[in-house]
This record gives structure tokens, sequence and C-alpha cells, in this order.
């Protein structure tokens, strides 16, 4: 798997019919929930081509999730940072207030053809548990949410807003009690439930299908960016940048421009409490390639193979690794990964709010942390986009305890 | 050769018309020690053959007794080289009981599957399972065993179809390992009679010998299931008997080997006593 990865002529036509990005990727699983990744992968496959399938899900995220999200000029920060001008992807806007819901959406409709009558999900800040409770909701379909103990802790708003929505909170304390042994939980529960129950996975991650799936329902957020910023300024941008839990609203931001090689993706990922401290979240910057949760992938681990434990301020980045597809994407060098600390992404809280009136998801500010950089590096006539993932208002009880205030 | 030990295991039961024991305990727990004391004493407790796990941080098919058999292992240290030193040191005693490895993927991808190979032959080991390999990505892992002469174990279980039971035996060599539930280990419990039909789909479709586990904790379930099965692998059963003596401060060694001993038993009597399934 080290060995030098040839650059491809189409980026987009990746994963093959086993799942695979190259090197990354596969369907890592036990036996017993084979067949049914199967029969996923089948189900899916049906549903994308068909029309019918397209059009209802293009209606819901009309009607019900509120798209298209805007692209916004960012004016005042555009001049802080005196580089490109810098435009919001706002996908804070959506209902539920993040990304997830684009794929939550999706999946349920897919979850509703294979004829399931039960939904497992696991989720690190809430978002996608939020998101997939609120399809459930919709549907009349039980939902049941696995979260780690810590984060229940941390992200106790949301996890309020799921009960009210009507689904189970699974507390996990198996583990780091983060988002890696919540999806444990999930895959142990899939595995005893498999005759009724589809798990909605809430990131670009897991065994294929997934990866290519989640990547799909969230690709709406770079198709709809590159027509509004060709209507708006006639061209293409020069970098667009997200940050990286799993990576499933990088993914989606990336995956239109993948073959406009004049437009830089640029990944954050979570350097925690700094890279040379080893607590932080950043699977390519800090980790290797391995196997957890059915795919290959970069993964935080130690020298023995064991998994190791992320470490974040963000509950959404809390996790060891990483969807394959930006594994491959990193190692043919078609996409940059940065670092962001936890330091660095409350100051950049803070500053999106003061300058823009915009409380963004902490995992979001991860990304803006290193916005100054990349619009400086591109330049004064450039133009970066970045994909707001999140609004921050879960955030504001930890925002407060690191600035010394109780709320 | 060591694809003999298990071959040779499985012909001498047949001539004494009886199914195998498994014993199932993992590599370390509660330290190396005691984990290789208990090992040295399963054969003469009763076992058959022996699946000795090695421990991996995140065991998405295991339910809490091996979860927790696992974080003993790795608080104590556990390594997979360590495991495969355990197996050596245990070797030195005993060279017909064969042992196969059960874990997950990472720590061998870690490795790299061609040492790995060489080194677990090297030390004695006759077979694998990696719970977290099906079919589809066994190709890699199966040549690399094939080289050294080591089994490759693909489980088999309640939702393969008879195709895939079919793709499962074209990899598998050794025993065929049928996970009785499907579910985490050590959590449901596995009937006698909604398992034959499915032994005997196994059986048919690979012809090897048909060990059922996942779903077995008493003796009168283990009787029941060796009436109609080639073995009875028994795992969360017994590392929970670990975690007992442990929380009581008994002996750790003796109290699990006594469980084998009664598990075994009602294995051995099976075939005895009337069949009433
Ligand atoms: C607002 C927001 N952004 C980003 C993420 C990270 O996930 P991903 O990398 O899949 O987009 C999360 C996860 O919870 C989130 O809530």
């Amino acid at each position: 798997m080290n060995a030098p990865t040839a650059k491809p002529n189409d980026y987009a036509a990746y994963p093959d019919a086993n799942g695979r990005f190259g090197d990354y990727g596969g369907r890592y699983v036990p036996e017993t929930l084979m067949p049914l990744v199967h029969e996923l992968d089948a189900a899916y496959s049906a549903a994308k081509a068909d029309p019918a399938f397209q059009a209802e899900l293009s209606g819901l995220l009309t009607h019900y999730v509120g798209r298209p999200s805007p692209l916004y000029l960012a004016e005042r920060l555009t001049a802080h940072f005196g580089g490109a001008k810098i435009y919001l992807k706002r996908e804070e806007l959506n209902h539920t207030g993040s990304h997830k819901i684009n794929n939550c959406i999706g999946q349920i409709l897919l979850a509703r053809r294979m004829g399931k009558t039960r939904i497992i999900a696991e989720t690190g800040a809430g978002q996608h548990g939020v998101a997939s409770a609120t399809v459930c909701a919709k549907y009349g379909l039980p939902c049941v949410v696995y979260m780690g103990a810590v984060d229940v802790e941390r992200q106790k708003p949301n996890v309020f807003r799921m009960n009210l929505l009507g689904a189970r909170v699974e507390a996990v304390t198996s583990g780091s009690a983060t988002l890696k042994d919540a999806m444990n939980e999930a895959l142990r529960d899939w595995v005893t439930n498999v005759h009724d129950t589809y798990y909605l996975i809430g990131t670009a991650a897991g065994m294929h299908p997934y990866p290519a799936m989640v990547r799909d329902f969230q690709s709406v957020i770079g198709r709809e960016t590159k027509a509004q910023v060709l209507e708006a300024e006639g061209r293409l941008p020069d970098a667009v940048v997200a940050c990286v839990g799993g990576g499933s609203n990088a993914i989606g931001m990336f995956h239109p421009f993948l073959n406009d090689e004049s437009v830089k993706l640029i990944g954050v990922e979570a350097a925690g409490e700094g890279m040379e401290t080893g607590r932080h979240a950043a699977a390519i910057n800090g980790g290797r390639p391995g196997v957890l949760h059915g795919n290959m992938t970069y993964l935080l681990q130690d020298p023995e193979g064991q998994i190791t434990e992320a470490h974040s301020i963000s509950a959404g980045l809390d996790y060891p690794g990483i969807g394959p597809e930006h594994s491959w994407l990193h190692d043919v060098g078609r996409a940059t990964y940065l670092t962001a600390t936890d330091l660095e992404s409350l100051e950049a809280f803070k500053l999106l709010a003061e300058l823009e009136g915009i409380l963004p998801a902490i995992e979001s500010a991860h990304a803006i942390a290193r916005l100054g950089d990349v619009a400086r590096d591109v330049g004064k006539d450039g133009i970066v986009v970045l994909n707001l993932s999140g609004r921050g208002d879960k955030d504001v009880a930890t925002v407060a305890a690191h600035l010394g205030m109780a709320i | 050769m060591t694809k003999a030990r298990i071959d040779a295991r499985f012909a001498a039961l047949k001539a004494e018309n009886r199914a195998a024991f498994v014993a199932y305990v993992m590599a370390g727990d509660p330290d190396y020690d005691r984990g290789l004391e208990i090992l040295k004493g399963l054969p003469a407790a009763g076992a058959d053959l022996i699946e000795v796990g090695f421990p991996f941080s995140d065991p998405m098919a295991e339910g809490p007794p091996i979860q927790r058999a696992a974080q003993r292992a790795l608080a104590s240290g556990m390594t997979l080289n360590k495991t495969l030193a355990m197996i050596a040191e245990f070797r030195k005693g005993d060279q017909t009981t064969p042992i196969i490895l059960m874990g997950y993927a990472n720590p061998l991808v870690n490795r790299g599957f061609a040492a790995f190979a060489q080194d677990a032959a090297a030390a004695g080991a006759d077979g694998l399972i990696v719970v977290d390999i099906p079919p589809e990505e066994a190709d890699p892992l199966a040549d690399a065993l094939d080289a050294e002469g080591l089994s490759l174990l693909l489980l088999s279980t309640p939702t393969s179809d008879d195709a895939r039971l079919k793709v499962i035996a074209r990899r598998t060599s050794g025993f065929a390992y049928y996970v009785s539930v499907a579910g985490v280990t050590g959590v449901k419990e596995a009937d006698a009679a909604t398992v034959a039909p499915h032994v005997a789909r196994v059986r048919a479709a690979g012809g090897l010998p048909v060990c059922v586990g996942f779903g077995i904790k008493t003796p009168e379930r283990a009787e029941a299931v060796a009436r109609v099965a080639d073995g009875v692998v028994v795992g969360s059963a017994l590392v929970e008997e670990i975690a007992a003596s442990l929380a009581m401060n008994e002996t750790v060694t003796t109290r699990v080997l006594s469980k084998v001993e009664s598990l075994a038993k009602a294995v051995r009597l099976a075939r005895v006593a009337s069949p009433t399934v």
C-alpha cells in the first residue's frame, strides 16, 4: 500500500466495483453483514439510476432542507485576511443546522425503498444524530442513535433535540466513549438486527458503498457552489476549503471539482492540543493506513496496530479515521490536508461571529482557522470558497467554558 | 505441515465418533503468565482444539465479555508478538493440539500478511480467523497463509446463502466455522434444532468438519450442539469465568479449567447419550 499511486485520468470515476479508491476503501465487515452490504449496494445503484428517486430527493432538498444554500460573499472577512475574495457556502442554514441532513434525506429514502423498518445511526457532535432523528420523525420510523458518553455530556442540547424528535439516544461507555465507539456499537446493533435494520452512516466512511453513497448525497454542495460561483464571478474558484472529520462535507464540496485541476482542494483536520502533543484527530497528518469500521484508510494507531484515541474540542471531528476517498486524494496529491488546533478554532469561531455575524459550528471553525493562510496564498485576485458545514449554537457552552465563562 | 495438525485431530475425533470441544481464550487475559498457564492447561481439561484471540482495541463483532477480555489483555501489555511467543511456549509441551488464532484485520495489516504468516507458522499456530475479513477481501491474506501452510478459516453465518457458502469454502481449510447466531459474541443463545440444517448446508458446501460457535454457554447447549455438529466452540462463557474469578480474587486458572472440564465432558457424552435434538 505504500507504492506510489498513479495519477488517474478521471478522478471522479472512483471507487471501482469493489469499493476501492486506489488501495483504500473496501468492505472489511463480518460475514453476517456481507450479504446486507451487497443488498445495499444493489439497492443504491438502482435508486441512483432511477429518475423517480432523484426527483423525490430533489423535491425534498428544495422544500424540506431549504436548498440551494446561499453562497455568500464575506466582505469583512475578506478585508480582514487581505487576500483572495472569500465566499461562504452556507450549509449551516439548512434545516437542522448542518450539511448532515443532505445525506440523511437521501439515505432515508433508500431505507424506505428497501423496506427497512428500523433506523440506527452513530453521532459525534450530535448533528448527524439530529438529522437522522429528523428524517425518522418525518417518515415515522423508530430511530436509535449511538453516541459516546463523553459526547452526550459535551453536546447536551443536541441530545435533547434528538429526544424531542422521538429518537432513543444510547450513551456508549466502551473504549474512549466518543464517535469511534459509537460506530462500534452501531455496527454491533446492525450485526444483531440484520433483517429489519438500516444503518444510516453519517459520514463518507465505513464499508462500500457508504463512502461513495454519502459522497453522492453530499455532492449537491459542490454542484451548487460551482454554479453559484460561475454565476457570481464568471469563473471557477481558485480553492475550496472544508473541515474534515470523517470527510463528508469536504468530499461533498470537493467531488464536483475533482477534474477541475485549477481548483485547489483543501481539507482541514483537527490538530487538537497540537500535532506535536500527539493529542489530535488528524488521521492523514498524524496516522498511517490500516483497517477500521469496514474500510482501509489512514488511521490513528499505535505501533501494534491498536487504534488510538482521537482528541479534539470538536466532537464532530473527534474520530481516528477519515473517509477512504480522502486517503486516496491525499496519496495522489489531488487534495491537500492541513490542520488547525483547538485554540486556533476557538479564535476562528469568535472571528466569524464578530466580523460576519455568523456563529460557525466548532467543526467548521477548523476550516476558518486556515482560511487566512489559503486566502493570502491564493492572493488578491483570487477566489476561495469555504464550506460552512454547520452552525455553532450547539457549541456555545463549549466555547464559554474555554473562555472561562459559565452560561 | 500445520494444516496437517488440524486434519489429524479431526480424523482422530471421527475415529472416536465424537465432536470436538474447541476452547476460545484471549491471549494475555488477564496477563501473559496466567494466560500461558491457562493455555497449557486446556488440553488436559478437555480442549481438543484451541482458539487464541489476539486483542484489538475495536472488536466490532464482540459482545461485552470478549470486549472486556480484550481490554484486560491490552492493559496487561499484550501484543501480536507476545501472542505468538505464548504459542511457541505452549508448543514446547504440546505438538498435537491445533491452535487457531482469532482476531481483527488491523494488527495483521499493520504487521504485513507475509511477515505475520511466517512468524505464526514458526510459533506453531495452525490457522487464523479474522472476523472483519470476508471472502471479498480475503485473497491477499489467504495467499500469504497458504505460502506457510496455515489454514484460513472464513466464517459462515446464518445470513450466508448457499452461493456464499461455496465461495467461503473455496478459501477455507482445516475446518468450517459456523457462527450460529446473527449477532455479536456472547449475547444470543444458539438452539441446536435451528443450527442443525445450517450445519448440513455448510458441510455440503465444503466437505470440511463443521464447528459451531458464538452462542454456546452451558454444558446442556454444548451437548445438544455436539450431536449435530463436528465441534462446539465456547468463548464468552470461558472469559466470563476469568472476569468472575478476578472480581472474587480466586485463582483464575483453576476456575477457567474447571469450566472447560464441564463443557468438554458434556461434548464427549453427547453421542453416547440418546440423541434427542
Ligand atoms: C457541522 C459539522 N461539520 C463537520 C462535521 C464533520 O463531519 P464530516 O467530516 O463528515 O463532514 C460534523 C460532524 O458531526 C459537523 O457536525
